[in-house]
């Protein structure tokens, strides 16, 4: 009977992806392992871009690739909070900075220099930038929008500020638009559940001295689309909640518990003795 | 000790030892995956889950240190639930191509699912696919099949010493991989294909080429280099498909060079199957055996008995080279010598020739000074000991000779005579390093002592070895590196130029599968006779082909540098006419009217049991008494050669076996057409 079951629900899974035609449909011959990515079904759309590296002009493993000056001096200090012996704790916060100073994305020569600095195999530095997906190993807007797909937001409805941004962007998730300013792609929880649905801006317009990572809450797909025009003004908006009525994490309109001060627990109560 | 209980029976168990471990000692084996006892603990497949009283939950026995009166559990409901929750996850992703894979019938997914798996998986999405990468000739991969085990991984990090594996992204699309375009460029990454317990990593020559069921195997000894490493040939009918390591502690551990694995496909190109003779024009004819044989004597009594001459190959084994020997001895020759030995070899002492610590105790060392050797191409498993000595207790290593590159952090001190010198008389800062060193091991390529000054090189490291204190006591730490499997036998038999031995030219050549001479070697209207298995490079200029036996398809002993006898047992049958090696030149002493008073292998141990009884005991080393150094007054300051030359060309290619390989060829040109550094 169990057996019955699942092989009904695995034709009908088979002819929904006949319909829509998505997952089964065969690749064309052109088409580049990265791009393979952007189609849903066929790579998994939690993994950001290709677990492999490929020589294109400006990401080849032939580029020189350095810090900058006044960074390389940041490099420095980084690696002081760590003791000498364990250098490689450096890793995170180096690939941090590679990506801040070069727009938003690491290219594999910064992974091999950061490599060189913290003294160890480069494929351990590999290692660690695909783990994270924060870390961008393919060029990214100046402005790259993240939008939280985990269950609270995707309930307060991500989905549709997702769509709206790439409608309103004409780009699909990981495409950079054609002015280069933004790109969109998907993060997991954030943190800021109570103010769902929420978006990050990682602005890398200003390099990494000016470098700001903002959220973006209590989103609606209007008012996301806003957001893009004024950052497209070169303006950036207040961060945090977007709901006038809402103060942070406040619920709208004021306070509905918590509305005089607390009493104490009772065994700290000592009046009450 | 503490004391644990598994399944009720308690044991005792060294502080320090893992839950797994203890199950091991009582006898009950823990399911495992990632868990290989000679890599560090990585506890992520969760297949070795036991259960431990007063615990929440099972516990990953391999990464659990056992605690006194832990009591362990192994074969209870909540265990096999466990583990079959384990393997469900496991076999999610997993294809169902066992009927298609190399690995079927040894995979360890396979038999542990036979136990712990289930016949339906609840799994009704599509199973992931891993783009495969490539890791060169050798090692084939299906990526789809990995279950990220990370024993590769771990394997390439500490054992072969290059980092280019590593554990790409997460989750569930969490792969191995190098990440940039990067061939496997270790020689010992075919030990990858044995450590991975799935068919993720499987041979590239072995490829759909046999069932693991239908083979043959022979327990044998590779020839390939001087460490002896212990095989395992795997045959089907007359062919080798394919050879593994076989464990042994002191000698190879688990692991065994590229070369050692993947040069079989050499015995079956090249073979020499029937005796020829070079007519007048120059053409190879086959002939009878005893056509052939009577030539040979009839060109030995041709010649006066100063004018002959016996070289014995890299791969002869000792009952040849003893034949050989006692077969020259009897027509009046005294110049035999082995490959590889120049003709000055220093064979008066066995401890100026053989690797005195042993290749198990080079563990222990703490400074390690290389002069004149390759050592990662040399001896691969030699260096791999090294590597783990610098690892576990960060052993200092320096070399002196050609810049190699060694898989682990060391000293280039200088490139000849001129920088052993300075040591020697106590004028290098790397001096010092002996004085706080307190077990120095000084590893000398034999190379080096086969020159004309090398006396006076034997002078330098007498006195290194002196004021060093590499030689203790309980600790002797002057070794001699031999490149060849049939050198140290060589020795140990005698293959030197007597004392009566002239110096007139050569008119009479008899090579036992020497094959490493330059033509300026061999006189110009001289005689050869070659006898060996392959038609590689002295056979172009043999006067007579003898057809003999490749290790593969005889029971010869060798002897390995550390002075360790071990046999190779025949695991196919011989080519076309070809016969053993022993038996040929027995056949031959008997035509040219000297026969030799054995008839049976047995009868030939026994003379070589009065020549050199150490060839019988079988596995045994014999450590030296002596010191090497019999020459008191010598001026270390004769030594001529200012840089010391390069042992190993192409690591790959090194013998005629190795040389007829198509497998060999294409590591060569994958690993060396790049640059030069390498080797």
């Amino acid at each position: 009977m169990r057996s019955w079951r699942l092989a009904s629900r695995a034709v009908a899974v088979y002819r929904a992806t006949q319909t829509t035609g998505s997952a089964l449909r065969p690749l064309p011959s052109t088409v580049l392992p990265s791009q393979i990515q952007n189609q849903d079904g066929v790579c998994r759309p939690m993994s950001t871009a290709l677990l492999m590296h490929r020589d294109k002009p400006g990401n080849s493993v032939k580029d020189d690739w350095d810090f900058s000056p006044e960074n390389t001096e940041r490099v420095k200090e980084i690696l002081s909070n760590y003791p000498k012996n364990y250098k490689q704790s450096a890793s995170i916060p180096l690939l941090d900075l590679a990506q801040q100073q070069h727009g938003g994305w690491i290219p594999v020569q910064a992974m091999n220099r950061i490599a060189q600095i913290i003294g160890v195999a480069p494929i351990r530095v590999y290692e660690v930038a695909t783990f994270y997906s924060m870390f961008n190993r393919q060029p990214v807007g100046k402005y790259h929008l993240m939008v939280c797909g985990t269950t609270p937001c995707m309930l307060c409805g991500s989905r549709e500020i997702e769509d709206a941004l790439l409608k309103h962007l004409g780009v699909t998730r990981g495409e950079v638009t054609k002015d280069g300013l933004f790109s969109v792609g998907e993060m997991e929880c954030m943190g800021c559940c109570v103010n769902a649905p929420m978006i990050v801006v990682a602005d890398y317009s200003k390099g990494s001295e000016g470098y700001s990572y903002n959220y973006y809450e209590d989103l609606t797909p209007k008012r996301v689309v806003e957001l893009v025009q004024e950052l497209r003004q070169g303006k950036t908006p207040k961060w945090g909640t977007q709901n006038p009525k809402r103060i942070n994490c406040g619920p709208e309109g004021g306070n509905t518990t918590l509305l005089t001060t607390p009493k104490p627990p009772v065994c700290r109560d000592l009046d009450a003795c | 000790m503490i004391e644990v209980s598994v399944d009720g029976q308690s044991v005792q168990i060294p502080k320090g030892m893992t839950v797994l471990q203890a199950c091991e000692l009582v006898g009950v084996s823990i399911p495992r995956f990632c868990y290989h006892s000679r890599l560090s603990i990585a506890g992520n497949c969760r297949m070795c889950l036991v259960e431990v009283e007063k615990t929440p939950k099972p516990v990953a026995s391999c990464a659990m240190p056992a605690l006194p009166g832990m009591k362990i559990k192994t074969d209870t409901p909540l265990c096999k639930k466990a583990r079959e929750g384990v393997m469900e996850f496991l076999l999610l992703n997993h294809p169902l191509d066992c009927p298609i894979c190399d690995q079927g019938g040894e995979c360890d997914l396979q038999d542990q699912s036979m136990v712990f798996g289930s016949d339906r998986g609840r799994f009704t999405e599509t199973k992931r696919t891993v783009l495969d990468k490539n890791l060169g000739p050798l090692v084939k991969t299906i990526m789809t099949r990995c279950i990220q085990c990370t024993r590769c991984v771990r394997f390439a990090k500490e054992i072969a010493g290059v980092e280019d594996l590593g554990v790409l992204g997460r989750g569930g699309s969490e792969e191995i991989g190098t990440y940039v375009e990067n061939l496997m460029t270790s020689e010992l990454s075919g030990n990858v294909i044995d450590v991975c317990p799935v068919g993720a990593l499987t041979s590239k020559p072995y490829a759909f080429t046999a069932r693991s069921w239908e083979l043959k195997s022979t327990e044998s000894i590779d020839v390939t280099d001087a460490v002896g490493s212990n095989i395992r040939i795997d045959s089907r009918g007359p062919e080798v498909m394919r050879i593994l390591p076989r464990l042994h502690e002191e000698v190879n551990e688990e692991w065994i060079s590229d070369k050692a694995r993947f040069s079989y496909d050499g015995l079956k190109r090249q073979r020499l199957s029937e005796p020829m003779i070079r007519r007048p024009d120059g053409r190879l004819e086959a002939v009878s055996w005893h056509d052939a044989l009577e030539s040979v004597a009839e060109a030995a009594h041709r010649v006066k008995p100063e004018e002959m001459a016996g070289i014995a190959g890299k791969l002869s084994d000792a009952e040849s080279m003893m034949a050989l020997k006692d077969f020259l001895n009897k027509m009046g020759c005294e110049r035999i010598w082995s490959e590889g030995d120049g003709k000055s070899a220093n064979v008066d002492l066995r401890s100026s020739f053989l690797l005195n610590t042993g290749i198990a105790s080079l563990e222990y060392a703490d400074l390690c000074l290389l002069i004149g050797t390759q050592l990662r191409w040399e001896a691969p498993l030699v260096n791999a000991r090294l590597r783990k000595a610098v690892r576990s207790s960060r052993a200092k290593v320096a070399s002196i000779g050609p810049p190699t590159d060694l898989n682990y952090p060391h000293q280039h001190l200088g490139t000849g005579s001129e920088t052993l010198l300075k040591i020697a008389e106590g004028r290098h800062p790397f001096c010092a390093e002996f004085g706080r060193a307190q077990r120095p091991a000084v590893i000398v390529g034999s190379g080096l002592l086969e020159h004309s000054d090398k006396s006076a090189v034997m002078a330098a490291l007498e006195i290194i070895v002196e004021q060093g204190k590499v030689v203790k006591d309980d600790w002797n730490g002057f070794n001699v590196l031999m490149l060849n499997a049939a050198q140290a036998a060589g020795r140990d038999l005698g293959l030197i130029q007597g004392a009566r031995a002239h110096s007139s030219e050569i008119k009479f050549l008899y090579l036992l599968g020497a094959d490493e001479l330059t033509p300026a070697d061999i006189p110009a209207n001289s005689f050869v006779v070659y006898q060996g298995h392959h038609g590689d490079r002295s056979a172009y200029r043999a006067n007579i082909i003898l057809p003999g036996t490749a290790y593969t398809e005889k029971e010869g002993t060798y002897e390995n540098t550390e002075g360790r006898t071990q046999q190779t047992s025949p695991a196919v049958p011989t080519v076309g006419d070809s016969r053993d090696d022993w038996k040929i030149i027995r056949a031959l002493s008997e035509v040219a009217g000297v026969r030799l008073p054995y008839d049976t292998a047995n009868g030939l141990r026994a003379r070589m049991l009065a020549v050199s009884p150490n060839l019988l005991r079988v596995d045994d080393v014999e450590s030296p008494v002596e010191l090497p150094f019999p020459l008191k007054n010598q001026s270390p300051s004769a030594v001529v050669l200012s840089s010391f030359p390069k042992t190993v060309e192409n690591f790959y290619m090194t013998d005629a076996i190795t040389r007829a390989s198509r497998t060999m060829a294409q590591c060569t040109a994958a690993f060396f057409g790049k640059g030069e550094e390498r080797a």
